[in-house]
């Protein structure tokens, strides 16, 4: 998009790779209902609200480190951590009203632990938190190689609830709960000082720490706000599959990942916004209604086309990258 | 003593050597060898035959992050390479005739699964050094699509390689010695030789301390780079043709899972910088000898399978403080000013 075009459309530029983004979805919405005359069903989009919330909620979290310039690979395991935690202690009769808190405070410990050592000792994140990977998987193992079902009242309840959203469609629990985790993190982003000092460390974290901001347990709260969302998705995830399985959500890291990316967040911190992110994960979550509808593209399709919307998502950032730097 | 502690390999040869003694003290027999139908036997040599594709990949690996950069795409193409070559070679089942056939040449079908994982690596090279992206975005682009593509090719079944001759790559015998392991012990020779002969090594390591700098002062720092980026794509595939010769199958699902992750432990170990620059390629080898016996070790001592991945990450957490330097400068302020 030139310059002229932005301006006639009255975007800011940081806007751009956000409109972008949101162009693709109704881009792929438009070529879906023109393929196939059952795509524009409302049940269909609640249905990707619903089998998105978990990576909905981790891409959320992972949105806040990468805007700090960092990356958070642990997520994938700790949400499946979680699943067997869940799974496990609510077979042994734990009340959810202690086990829920419990594991959500668990996840944040497990990132703030991560933060800290990245922060403090000055870690590449990409190995503290792929160190942090290795750990919760092997948690898991320990807990139980085999899939733990999950039979308590509560979870079971959880998932049989329907909000219905009129028309006879209905949201899962889950699906609300990525919705309110949406909602808060868009406030956590845009309206709090945590959120600002979060933009100002991707930014520049030194000029971040030379203009007084605290840098230090900002990062550290970054880092553990993404371990708690990804126990949150846990959660969900445990009510989704009413399983915990020590291998549920390999490679969701991945996915999360370009999500963010997708979404239109540089990798290089700083400049994004959660709202591009969940646009983001409604695009992966498309692409696999397309590929589902399509019924004779293999799955491993969705993997392929995501990599290369990934690329070139990539190549346009640096695109804007390579032009910002010019102007300055 | 105090070089010695100094030598940039005594830890981890100190590692590997405590790990192999801990092993004989439990199983006496692990030291033995045994001569048979002319062929090495024992666990040492056992191990040096599983550690070879891990060798391999971090070697590419270490020259890699040597330059500051990081290529984790190498377990997708591990599964490509594999795919590639299985599907080429083939060859189905005939009860009747033992002489299985293979689809196309055998070396038709090793140099094509070559070519596309040298073709992956430049790929990579070509989105770091020329589009400019992170080395670690860069790669997870082909770590997403890689085992998509590696399942297009085996057409998502786990392709069964019947063809006789295939199998010695990862299961034959050159003087007696297992012939993935000679293999990779060639390859890392051959590099080390390269590094070490021509100015390559030093502007491998001047890339990596400096990447400007070192353009400024003449290295041709791109083609190097992309060149890095392409070998370790290269050797990625040869440890796939290694790993589907030794299963006799290619799984692109599973072949080269979390490869990449042990590819970047073994280089770690083998004290190679992260950040770039300061770099050894036997250290790295004796990196993925320690992963290696690691897993054998706590096969051996009956430990559940399962928590060899705790034992990694606290190995990576160990080495990762280790070298970093405010951890050690918090080790020195806490042994001089003891109950402080």
């Amino acid at each position: 998009m030139n310059t002229a075009a932005v301006r006639i459309l009255g975007l800011d530029r940081r806007l751009v790779p956000l409109a972008a983004t949101l162009a693709l979805f109704i881009g792929l919405v438009v070529y879906g209902a023109v393929s196939y005359d059952a795509f524009l069903s409302p049940q269909v989009f609640l249905n990707l609200a619903i089998d998105n919330s978990f990576l909905c909620i981790v891409a959320i979290g992972m949105t806040f480190v990468i805007l700090t310039g960092g990356i958070d690979l642990s997520v994938g395991s700790v949400l499946a951590l979680t699943t067997m935690a869940a799974a496990a202690l609510s077979k042994l009769g734990w009340s959810p009203w202690i086990l829920v808190p419990l594991l959500l405070a668990g996840g944040s410990a497990f990132g703030a632990i991560q933060g800290f050592l990245i922060h403090r000792y000055r870690l590449q994140p990409f190995i503290v938190t792929l160190a942090g990977m290795f750990v919760a998987r092997g948690l898991c193992y320990l807990i139980d190689t085999a899939s733990i079902p999950i039979s308590a009242p509560f979870f079971v309840a959880m998932a049989e609830a329907r909000i219905p959203v009129g028309g006879g469609n209905s949201l899962s629990s889950g699906a609300v709960i990525a919705m309110i985790t949406v909602a808060v993190a868009l406030w956590l982003a845009h309206s709090t000082r945590f959120g600002r000092t979060v933009y100002a460390i991707g930014g520049n974290a030194k000029s971040a720490t030379l203009m007084g901001l605290p840098v230090g347990s900002a990062l550290v709260r970054v880092y553990a706000f993404s371990g708690g969302c990804a126990a949150l998705a846990g959660l969900v995830m445990s009510v989704y599959m009413l399983s915990g399985y020590s291998l549920h959500a390999v490679g969701l890291e991945l996915d999360a990942i370009a999500a963010v990316v997708i979404g239109g967040t540089l990798l290089t911190g700083g400049i994004g916004y959660v709202a591009g992110t969940v646009v983001g994960v409604l695009i992966l979550g498309i692409i696999q209604t397309l590929v589902i509808f399509n019924g004779t593209l293999s799955s491993w399709w969705t993997r392929i086309v995501i990599g290369i919307l990934l690329f070139l998502f990539c190549v346009a950032q640096r695109l804007i990258e390579a032009r910002a730097g010019q102007k300055r | 003593m105090r070089a010695l502690v100094r030598w940039h390999l005594f830890w981890p040869c100190l590692t590997l050597a405590l790990l192999i003694a801990l092993n004989a003290v439990v199983n006496p027999g692990f030291l033995a060898f045994e001569w048979r139908d002319g062929h090495l036997y024992g666990n040492l040599v056992d191990i040096l035959n599983r550690a070879a594709p891990l060798a391999l990949v971090a070697t590419g690996m270490t020259l890699v992050i040597a330059a500051r950069g990081l290529d984790i795409s190498v377990g997708a193409v591990v599964a490509i390479s594999a795919a590639v070559a299985a599907v080429m070679i083939g060859g189905s089942l005939s009860l009747g005739d033992a002489e299985a056939v293979s689809r196309f040449p055998m070396w038709l079908a090793i140099l094509a699964a070559l070519a596309i994982a040298l073709a992956c690596g430049l790929w990579n090279g070509a989105l770091v050094v020329g589009v400019g992206m992170q080395p670690i975005i860069a790669t997870l682009i082909l770590m997403v699509a890689g085992r998509g593509v590696a399942q297009l090719v085996t057409g998502g079944q786990i392709i069964t390689i019947y063809y006789p001759p295939y199998a010695y790559l990862g299961n034959g015998f050159l003087a007696g010695l297992p012939f993935a392991a000679v293999l990779a012990a060639a390859v890392i020779a051959l590099t080390q030789l390269l590094l070490s002969r021509t100015p390559l090594g030093l502007y491998v390591r001047a890339i990596g301390i400096n990447p400007v700098a070192a353009r400024i002062a003449g290295i041709r720092a791109k083609p190097i780079t992309l060149a890095l980026y392409g070998f370790c794509g290269l050797l990625a595939g040869v440890a796939g043709l290694i790993v589907s010769s030794n299963v006799r199958s290619a799984d692109a699902n599973n072949a080269g899972q979390l490869l990449e992750l042990d590819a970047i432990l073994a280089v770690t170990l083998g004290g190679t910088a992260l950040t770039g620059g300061r770099f050894s390629l036997v250290g790295t080898a004796l990196g993925a000898l320690i992963i290696q016996t690691l897993t054998t070790t706590i096969y051996s001592l009956g430990v559940p399978p399962e928590v060899n991945l705790v034992f990694k990450a606290a190995l990576i957490f160990i080495v990762m403080l280790l070298q970093s330097p405010e951890f050690r400068a918090g080790i020195v302020r806490l042994a001089r000013q003891p109950g402080a």
